[in-house]
């Protein structure tokens, strides 16, 4: 318990700083016409919040992905369920351009869940199963999915929409446009309830077994939970990736992986790193902006890297 | 009681198991012995359920094993693999106390703890309860394990192979405790044994596989005898009375 209560006044902290964080002058406003006020309230406490439930629902997603999977280097932006979830946006946005966005990000859910399992199969296919090759075909598969999404895309004009999904960029969140989030909270509120079980899916197909747990039943819940969390981000603020990567090694490096123990501080963890790739994409090139994205992907690259080459000793 | 009635397992055209019907009764150590890929491991995976088997029925206690609901037969009986393989970080004490999930669901009792406590001092390892398992010893990571199964209390417990990559230190610790468990606690404990001396040594029984078939069962004094190890195992040897005990000398 003890590094959850050092990480919520940091993350409080970031939280605070993020809200005042931006090109809009508060100061101005908030004793005279109101307009900070406004500033605040339509964007910057949306914006703060859709970062600490992407953040949240991402990082519990990835560590779900690494206990099904048994890889510590899979999350939703390698083993094909991102690139799924956006497949699922594209196709309704051409087929069914009137559906409300629950209605939508339902379908992105299904799509996820599907190319999720597909690659859960893939992996039950393959003898040789290196740690490194989980990662590699989860890849692999994503960009199969992606470029079937690309070229589809392509066809109906619509590589812009595409962006939007795969790439994290939350200059657009505004009040009204991100409140499917809270979605992902639920959801990690559900994975946390469970999360014993998740520990012992980690633990082996066998040990599950042997302890009297449905496998197939709790695979199936989590890679429900995967697929809805993802669903939720693509279609509200895009993708953030490696985020589901990096948060749940950090944790499992520090205190271990006892999903019961650990499952709150990585969602805290998660909130507090988006928070602030946020107000670093936010300030580097002031007034404008990088999306979070970037600054993820950069930051993710180098921490993937690190725990490819440092664990490789001992993850195979 | 566990009865294996015809249980058959093939891939492709061979098969793994053939139609092998025994009954283990309970209480008491059995080993099962038999050169490689003569079914042993297959046989103790079924029997556990960790595997499905193409014909034949197992009953655990008259609870069909394919039956029977996963969480009433974890209370029943439990099994640890040769290859345990842990990908997540957990402790000595974590992974003791997933033992208890069949009763607990996650959620530890009083008396959980307890049986906690018990199985991780049982096995001498409380100093090293809040150690990850990547950071024990060989030895010490078979032990947290079968702390794992003795945490889980169940009147049947099966081991395959418990003392692959162990000294002869921890070979003799870990055949020592399970015989303990069926001495003290009363517990059914199966083991299939690479070591034949081992199965002479700590057995009350041995059941002999061969090519998927049972080959041969009966008390070590029948069963080590080199006309028999030799139908099973193809090899020469000479058999010894040491004290109690008989040892086979295979080396000459």
């Amino acid at each position: 318990m003890k590094p959850l209560l050092i990480a919520i006044p940091f993350i409080l902290l970031l939280a605070v700083i993020s809200v005042l964080t931006g090109v809009g002058s508060l100061a101005s406003g908030l004793g005279g016409d109101g307009r900070g006020w406004l500033l605040i309230v339509e964007s910057r406490v949306p914006r703060t919040l859709a970062l600490m439930l992407a953040g949240t629902g991402l990082a519990v997603a990835g560590t779900i992905m690494q206990m099904l999977a048994r890889n510590r280097f899979v999350e939703p932006s390698t083993a094909g369920t991102a690139e799924s979830a956006a497949l699922g946006m594209l196709l309704t946005m051409i087929f069914a351009p009137a559906l409300p966005v629950a209605a939508k990000m339902a379908v992105a859910a299904l799509t996820a869940l599907a190319g999720t399992a597909l690659f859960l199969k893939i992996l039950r296919q393959i003898p040789l199963r290196s740690a490194l090759m989980v990662p590699l075909v989860g890849i692999m598969l994503g960009g199969v999915i992606s470029a079937v999404t690309t070229f589809i895309a392509y066809r109906y004009d619509m590589t812009q929409s595409m962006g939007a999904w795969i790439s994290g960029d939350f200059s657009g969140v505004l009040r009204g446009r991100y409140e499917l989030l809270w979605i992902a909270l639920v959801l990690t509120l559900i994975a946390y309830v469970t999360a014993a079980r998740f520990t012992v899916i980690g633990m082996g197909e066998d040990i599950a077994r042997n302890v009297g747990l449905d496998y197939n039943k709790v695979v199936t819940l989590g890679l429900g939970i995967v697929s809805m969390v993802t669903a939720t981000v693509v279609a509200t603020v895009g993708m953030v990736p490696f985020l589901g990567l990096i948060v749940p090694n950090v944790i499992s490096l520090v205190v271990g992986d006892n999903l019961r123990r650990t499952l709150p501080l990585i969602a805290a963890t998660g909130a507090g790193l988006v928070l602030a790739c946020d107000i670093v994409g936010r300030i580097v090139i002031a007034p404008y902006e990088i999306p979070v994205g970037t600054v993820m992907g950069v930051i993710g690259s180098v921490v993937f890297l690190y725990l490819l080459l440092s664990r490789r000793a001992h993850a195979g | 009681m566990i009865e294996i009635r015809d249980v058959t397992k093939s891939y492709g055209s061979n098969a793994v198991v053939d139609r092998v019907s025994m009954t283990l009764p309970a209480g008491g150590l059995t080993s099962i012995i038999g050169p490689n890929g003569a079914g042993k491991s297959t046989l103790l995976s079924i029997v556990s359920r960790l595997m499905p088997m193409d014909g034949g029925q197992v009953l655990v206690d008259g609870l069909d094993v394919s039956r029977t609901a996963g969480d009433v037969l974890a209370r029943r009986l439990s099994i640890m693999r040769q290859d345990n393989h842990i990908t997540a970080r957990l402790s000595v004490r974590d992974l003791v106390t997933f033992g208890r999930y069949p009763y607990s669901k996650g959620r530890l009792t009083a008396i959980d703890v307890e049986h906690i406590d018990r199985s991780i001092a049982y096995v001498g390892l409380k100093a090293f309860e809040h150690r990850f398992l990547d950071e024990l010893s060989g030895g010490q990571r078979q032990r947290a394990f079968i702390a794992m199964v003795l945490c889980q209390d169940t009147d049947y417990m099966l081991f395959d192979e418990p003392l692959n990559n162990l000294d002869m230190k921890h070979a003799v610790e870990t055949m020592k405790l399970l015989r303990r468990l069926a001495d003290d606690f009363a517990k059914t404990v199966v083991v299939v044994l690479h070591d034949i001396n081992f199965a002479s040594a700590y057995s009350d029984r041995i059941v002999a596989m061969r090519d998927g078939k049972l080959a041969f069962e009966g008390a070590p004094k029948d069963m080590i005898e080199p006309s028999r190890l030799q139908a099973i195992f193809d090899v020469d040897c000479r058999v010894h009375a040491v004290g109690e005990t008989r040892l086979v000398n295979y080396f000459e």
